[in-house]
C-alpha cells in the first residue's frame, strides 16, 4: 500500500510524532498555521531558524523540520538575536510561550522590539503555566484560579500587544487559536515584515486551566475564545486586556515602519 | 550620516571579513608593541584569535575590553551589541556560535553569576564560546573596583548538572593578549566553554604588549561537518569525543536541543535512560575534557627538582608569590614555583606525584580557600597544604606567603589536612580561634 503524506509533513519531523502536547491543546494547531504560512510566504526553508524556549509551546521548535533550536527558559530572544545578527541572511522566527517570552524573558521581549531586530515573535498565551503544572502566570486573567492561585488570581494581567507596541514592534496581532485561516494570514504577514513583528494567539490549555476553572475540554474552551472575540483591527493596544472568560478582542493592531537593527547597523557603522 | 570618522577604516560589516577564516588576517591583528591594559589586550587577543561577535554588558571592571572591541569591531567586520543584560549577552554569544562567527562576552563577577544556566546551555549543546571573566572582589557587589579571585569553583560548577570547561588565568597584560587568542583555539578544539579568568589587578595593570605578526598566531579551525548531509548527527563525536559542527542555515534543517539527547539531537525518553539504551550525554561533556586533559592542562614550572616546599598560584597572585620565593630562597629554604595556567581541567596528575617528594605545598589565592581543597585533594595526605588566604580588594603581601612558606618548611607533623595546618590568618577564618 502507498504511504500517503500530508503535504505539511515537508516542515515536520514527522520521526519525533507523536508529539507530547494534551489533546485539546492549542499549539497543534499554531504549529499547522505557521507550516501553512511558510507555505505560503515561500521562504527559503534553508534559511529559516526556529528558536523556542521552554515550556509546553517551547517543544515547538522540536517539531518543525527547519533548523529549530530548543534554549532554555526565557532566552528565545537574546539566542535568536545572536543568530540574525552574526547572519543576517537568516529569517528567524521565535515562538514560545507565554511565561517564557513575557515573564522570564520579558526583558528580552521589550529590547528586542525596542531595537527592531528583525524576527517574528509567536506568542502562544495559554494564561498559565502548563507545563509546570499550572501555576498562576503574568498573563492569567484576574480571579481565575491556578495552583499558585488557590483563592483565585488576584495580580493584573500584563497586556501584551500594549507591552510590544509601547517597546517599538512594527507589527502587532492577536488571534485565537481557532482563527486558523486569519492566524496563518497574519504569521505570512509578520514572516514578511522586516523588523520585529509579533503574534499573539490565544490558545486552551485543556488541562490545567480548564480542569481548575471548570471550562470543559479543549474543544470547548477553543470554541468559546472563538465566539467571545471581536475583530476590531486597528484598535488601540491599550484595549487589549483581558478578563477571564470575557469578550477578547483580536486582530492586527500594529503595523508600521522602522529601520531594522541591521539597516541601522549598516548605514551607521558599514560602508 | 557617519559615526566613524573618515579618516579611519570602514568595511562592509556582512563581508568576507566576518566569517570563519582557517588563518589570522593581518588587517584584524594589530601587530606592535602596546602599552596597555589587561582589558585591552584581551580584546586586541579576540580580534587576533578572529572573534567577530561581542554580546556585552557594562561591568567593572571589565568594561574596557567592551569598549575597545566596540571601537573596533566595525573596522574588522565584527558585530558589537550591548544587550540588555547578561542573560542577554552570553544567550545572543549562543547564537552568534551557531551562525558560523566566533562569538565571546566579557564580564564580572555579578555578570558572571547571571550567566551560569546559559553556560550550561554553551556546555549541553557543545557550542564554541569564550567568557572573560575580570574578577572583582565579592561576594556580591563586593569590592568593584578592586581585584578577586574567588570565581574559580564558580567557573567550574556554577552551572547545574555534570559538564566541564576550561579556564585560563593570565598574570600580565601580555598574557591577557596570548592567552584570549589560545582560549578560543581550545573552545573550537573542544566545543566547551573557555573562560580567561583574568581579575581587575591584571585587567587594569598597564604594560608593555608585544602583539605579533599574524602569521605567528596559531589559529584552530571550526571542526567543520565533511561527511554527508544526510549522514549528518550533530552529536556523532569524532575518535576525540568532540562532534564536528555545522551552522545554522547551512541546510541541515538541525535541531539541537539542551534536553538530554542523542546523537541526532533528538529528546531522549526516561525509559531509554533507564533500559541503558541511552548513555547520559553528560558523559561524554566530561569525558572529552578528562580525556584530553594532559593536552590542554598548561603549567609553568621552576625549581622543582630539589624543592621541599611548593608554591602553587594563578593569576596575578603568580606573581606576588614570585617575591615570596625570592625571599625564602635567600633565607635558605628550597622553594619551587608551579603556577597553574590552566586552573581547569586540576593538574591532578602532577600534583600527585609532587606530594610524595616535597614536604608541602603553600597556596595563596584571593578568596578564602578555593583552588587550595583541589591541592589537597590531590596530595592524598602525602603532605601537607597549607593555604594562604586573602579577602578581595587587593593582592597579598608577599610576607604572608613567605611566612607560610616558612611554616611549611619547619614543620615535621603532617597535619589532617588545610583545616588543621593553618597559618594565623587561617585559624581565625575556620574558626578555631586566633592565636
Amino acid at each position: 500500500m502507498k504511504e500517503i503524506k500530508h503535504p505539511m509533513d515537508f516542515y515536520l519531523r514527522m520521526d519525533r510524532i507523536p508529539h507530547i502536547w494534551c489533546p485539546g491543546c492549542g499549539i497543534g494547531l499554531v504549529a499547522s498555521a505557521f507550516v501553512a504560512a511558510m507555505e505560503k510566504a515561500k521562504l527559503d526553508e534553508e534559511k529559516v531558524s526556529v528558536v523556542s524556549g521552554i515550556g509546553c509551546t517551547g517543544r515547538f521548535a522540536g517539531y518543525i523540520k527547519l533548523d529549530s533550536f530548543h534554549t532554555t527558559h526565557g532566552r528565545a530572544i537574546p539566542f535568536a538575536t545572536g543568530l540574525k545578527l552574526a547572519n543576517p541572511e537568516l529569517k528567524v522566527v521565535v515562538v514560545s510561550g507565554d511565561g517564557d517570552l513575557v515573564s522570564i524573558g520579558g526583558n528580552h521581549l521589550i529590547h528586542a522590539a525596542r531595537r527592531n531586530i528583525d524576527m517574528t515573535v509567536v506568542c502562544v498565551n495559554n494564561f498559565i503555566y502548563a507545563m509546570t503544572g499550572g501555576q498562576v502566570a503574568p498573563t492569567t486573567p484576574l480571579t481565575a484560579y491556578t495552583t499558585t492561585s488557590p483563592y483565585g488570581n488576584f495580580e493584573p494581567p500584563s497586556n501584551i500587544p500594549q507591552i510590544v507596541e509601547a517597546a517599538g514592534a512594527v507589527y502587532v496581532a492577536r488571534w485565537t487559536a481557532l482563527h486558523i485561516r486569519r492566524l496563518t494570514n497574519s504569521i505570512y504577514e509578520a514572516l514578511n515584515k522586516p523588523g520585529f513583528s509579533f503574534v499573539e494567539v490565544i490558545s486552551p490549555c485543556a488541562q490545567y486551566y480548564s480542569r481548575i476553572n471548570r471550562l470543559g475540554d479543549g474543544l470547548d474552551m477553543m470554541k468559546f475564545y472563538h465566539e467571545n472575540s471581536v475583530i476590531k483591527h486597528g484598535e488601540s493596544t491599550d484595549n487589549l486586556h483581558i478578563d477571564y472568560q470575557k469578550e477578547i478582542i483580536v486582530g492586527k493592531f500594529v503595523d508600521r515602519e522602522r529601520p531594522t537593527y541591521i539597516e541601522s547597523y549598516k548605514k551607521w557603522l558599514g560602508k | 550620516m557617519k559615526c566613524i570618522k573618515d579618516k579611519e577604516e570602514r568595511i562592509d560589516v556582512y563581508g568576507e571579513r566576518g566569517r570563519l577564516q582557517l588563518k589570522a588576517n593581518p588587517k584584524d591583528v594589530r601587530t606592535g608593541v602596546f602599552y596597555i591594559d589587561g582589558d585591552v589586550a584581551a580584546a586586541e587577543g579576540a580580534l587576533a584569535a578572529g572573534c567577530k561577535f561581542l554580546g556585552g554588558y557594562p561591568i567593572t571592571p571589565s568594561t574596557e575590553a567592551a569598549e575597545a572591541f566596540a571601537k573596533r569591531a566595525p573596522q574588522v567586520g565584527a558585530i558589537f551589541i550591548q544587550m540588555e543584560d547578561e542573560l542577554g549577552s552570553i544567550s545572543s554569544v549562543m547564537g552568534a556560535s551557531l551562525s558560523g562567527r566566533k562569538a565571546m562576552t566579557i564580564t564580572s563577577g555579578p555578570g558572571f553569576s547571571l550567566m551560569m544556566e546559559t553556560i550550561g546551555l554553551g556546555a549541553m549543546l557543545e557550542l564554541p564560546f569564550v567568557i572573560i571573566n575580570i574578577q572583582r572582589g565579592g561576594p556580591s557587589t563586593g569590592v568593584p573596583t578592586s581585584t578577586g579571585q574567588a570565581d574559580m569553583m564558580q567557573a567550574r560548577w556554577g552551572s547545574q548538572g555534570d559538564y566541564e570547561v576550561i579556564t585560563l588565568s593570565p598574570d600580565s597584560p601580555q598574557e591577557s593578549f596570548d592567552f584570549t587568542v589560545k582560549a578560543f583555539n581550545l573552545a573550537e578544539k573542544y566545543r566547551c566553554p573557555v573562560m580567561l579568568m583574568s581579575d581587575e589587578c591584571v585587567g587594569h595593570m598597564t604594560e608593555k604588549v608585544i602583539i605579533p605578526e599574524a602569521s605567528e598566531i596559531p589559529i584552530e579551525p571550526r571542526r567543520w561537518f565533511k561527511g554527508k548531509k544526510s549522514d549528518y548527527a550533530p552529536y556523532k563525536p569524532d575518535k576525540d569525543l568532540v562532534p564536528p559542527m555545522v551552522k545554522a542555515g547551512d541546510g541541515y534543517k538541525l535541531y539541537i536541543s539542551a534536553l538530554e539527547h542523542n546523537e541526532k539531537g533528538y529528546p531522549v525518553s526516561i525509559k531509554d535512560l533507564i533500559e541503558g539504551k541511552h548513555k547520559s550525554s553528560a558523559k561524554r561533556l566530561v569525558d572529552k575534557i578528562r580525556v584530553n586533559a594532559d593536552k590542554i592542562i598548561e603549567l609553568k614550572e621552576e625549581g622543582l627538582d630539589d624543592a621541599e616546599v611548593v608554591v602553587i598560584s594563578y593569576g596575578i597572585t603568580s606573581r606576588v608569590a614570585i617575591r615570596a620565593i625570592e625571599l625564602a630562597r635567600k633565607a635558605g629554604i628550597k622553594v619551587g614555583n608551579l603556577r597553574l595556567v590552566t586552573v581547569w581541567p586540576f593538574p591532578d596528575k602532577r600534583i600527585v606525584e609532587l606530594s610524595k617528594k616535597v614536604k608541602g605545598f603553600v597556596v595563596p589565592e584571593i578568596n578564602y580557600g578555593q583552588i587550595v581543597f583541589e591541592v589537597e585533594r590531590c596530595t592524598h595526605g602525602n603532605s601537607n597544604v597549607i593555604l594562604v588566604p586573602h579577602g578581595g580588594g587587593s593582592v597579598h603581601s608577599p610576607d604572608d606567603i613567605l611566612a607560610a612558606i616558612k611554616q611549611v618548611a619547619k614543620e615535621k607533623k603532617r597535619y589532617n589536612g588545610v583545616f588543621e595546618f593553618a597559618t594565623v590568618l587561617e585559624r581565625q577564618i575556620f574558626g578555631s580561634g586566633a592565636k
